[in-house]
């Protein structure tokens, strides 16, 4: 049956911006009526806390913000340089993996945040404190991701490329990495929501800088509207990060989108 | 492609495996010979180690016991001449046919020129050039095993190794590939070893057919099939009856599981292409 023109389609690029653009509006609507319901000025209205966000943005916000997108994203590229080539190691690796596989299994599910006062005491009140905590967070989930991916990855593949003439390297190259790939940039996605998280809690301890501070800050002083630029700032933070993800994704894996 | 294809000999194999720490038998004491540019057919039920023989040939895995000759030399992992198609995943997710089709060539470091001339003349050969930029999750499975096929072709090899290259498709595409696979070997330059569980494709591709026992691999009966090869040979009485012949031969390996008929592999084989 031939489908009417006027009809709204979903999988039409207008059609999903429209439903973007719902979904954002139909946000900002329940924020409005909640601050509203509410009426507390440790609730401003979207519109106020907008504006706040852009009034203190050349106010210091800024500078904050670019603190804390430096420590993260530095963060993420250690985490992937380490996690990445340990996680492709031990899951192609068997007698490697077997030694450490007890070590992960034991270290992994301790909540690194516990070692924030230890790690402030030996390594400083400055970015490397910052960093080396998240990194320790975010690392160990790309290390098992990419771990995991890689021990899945299938024989069948792996012996077919082989039997093409492919030595280890040819076959990490054309078989292995693009195959955790994709996996390795969901790690990453989970793990960035991971890294703002360890990142307000660090920032929000013995710090002069960064978003966690701004947001501390003016909790303390009761400026509420400050305080709301500075949690606009951390969810625009995450939400850049996904971004790009999102964009790296498909940039590399153009597979995926077929 | 070589000129005339490679001469596979294969004498006393015997290969085993570890699997929960005991060790199975995969193969044992097979031998057969297939002679340069002909196909050979190896049929059996499942456990009958056909796989386990083309990872030997292709070099991927070493025999404990016996010797697989080809070209009177000993075989060796990574000879260029061998190629080796999958049921499945012999393709990549990740690259396109183009870059599927080529793959051989970039791992073996030839000249960018040569590796698209070779890439450009296979992909036509196999009616897929247009299809160059797809993905394998963009094609049937039909033109997913012609890719593969193509990436073989590729490599110009003298030894095509097959391991069930048909089997998950449909009868009529199934058949198609078979008469592509007949147009290749037309200009000669090729042996074939091509192993399935297919009856049909067996006798109507195989010159000589080689039928395997299950746990371990043992040869039981090899036919000869002299009109396989002519694309007109599904059609006559002989075909029927060869299949048929085929089919109590198996009938007795799934039955028994023994070697049964070994006694009766002899007048098979004078029998079979009358």
């Amino acid at each position: 049956m031939p489908s009417s023109p006027a009809r709204f389609d979903r999988r039409h690029p207008a059609g999903q911006i429209l439903i973007k653009a719902a979904a954002v509006c139909s946000l900002f609507l329940a924020w409005h009526l909640l601050s509203l319901a509410l009426n507390s000025p440790a609730l401003p209205t979207p519109a106020g806390a907008f504006a706040a966000f852009f009034n203190q943005l050349p106010d210091g916000l800024g500078h904050d913000f670019l603190i804390s997108t430096w420590r993260v994203v530095a963060s993420i590229i250690i985490s992937l340089f380490l996690g990445v080539p340990t996680g492709l190691w031990l899951g192609t690796d068997e007698r490697f993996d077997r030694f450490f596989a007890p070590l992960i299994y034991l270290t992994y599910p301790i909540p690194k945040i516990v070692f924030l006062p230890l790690v402030m005491v030996l390594l400083g009140l400055g970015d490397v404190s910052k960093i080396f905590l998240i990194t320790l967070v975010v690392f160990f989930q790309i290390l098992m991701t990419t771990r995991d991916a890689a021990r899945h990855v299938n024989k069948a593949m792996v012996l077919s490329v082989s039997s093409l003439g492919a030595g280890r390297l040819d076959i990490y190259r054309h078989v292995i990495w693009p195959a955790v790939l994709p996996e390795v940039l969901t790690a990453l996605r989970i793990g960035s929501g991971t890294a703002i998280a360890v990142l307000f809690f660090s920032e929000s301890i013995a710090s002069r800088e960064g978003l966690g501070y701004y947001l501390m800050d003016a909790w303390s002083r009761y400026a509420y509207a400050e305080m709301f630029a500075g949690i606009i700032a951390m969810g625009a933070l995450g939400y850049l990060l996904y971004l790009c993800l999102d964009w790296l994704e498909k940039a590399a894996c153009p597979w995926k989108q077929v | 492609m070589q000129e005339t294809g490679a001469e596979v000999e294969i004498s006393n194999l015997s290969v085993s495996y570890q699997r929960n720490r005991e060790t199975v038998a995969a193969l044992s004491g097979v031998s057969f010979r297939v002679e340069a540019g002909t196909t050979c057919a190896v049929i059996g039920p499942s456990g009958c180690g056909k796989s386990t023989l083309l990872y030997v040939l292709a070099g991927l895995i070493r025999p404990q016991d016996g010797q697989s000759l080809i070209n009177g030399r000993e075989t060796q992992p990574g000879r260029r001449e061998t190629s080796l198609i999958l049921q499945d995943y012999g393709l990549l997710p990740w690259k396109t046919v183009w870059h599927n089709t080529i793959l051989g060539l970039v791992i073996r470091r030839e000249a960018a020129a040569a590796i698209r001339a070779a890439g450009e003349q296979v992909l036509r050969q196999m009616g897929l050039w247009e299809m160059r930029h797809r993905y394998p999750a963009q094609l049937s499975g039909g033109q997913r095993q012609r890719v593969a096929i193509a990436r073989s072709l590729a490599m110009r090899p003298d030894l095509l190794l097959m391991d069930e290259p048909f089997s998950s498709l449909d009868a009529l595409t199934r058949e198609s590939l078979q008469e592509a696979l007949l147009d290749i070997l037309q200009g000669g330059g090729l042996t074939v070893i091509l192993v399935t569980h297919s009856i049909e494709e067996a006798a109507y591709l195989g010159r000589r057919i080689v039928v395997l026992t299950p746990h371990p691999g043992r040869v039981t009966a090899v036919l000869e099939n002299p009109r396989a090869g002519d694309k007109h040979y599904r059609q006559t009485e002989q075909f029927f009856r060869l299949c048929r012949n085929l089919r109590r031969i198996l009938e007795g390996v799934y039955h028994t599981g023994t070697n049964e008929y070994t006694a009766r592999s002899a007048s098979t084989r004078r029998n079979a292409g009358r």
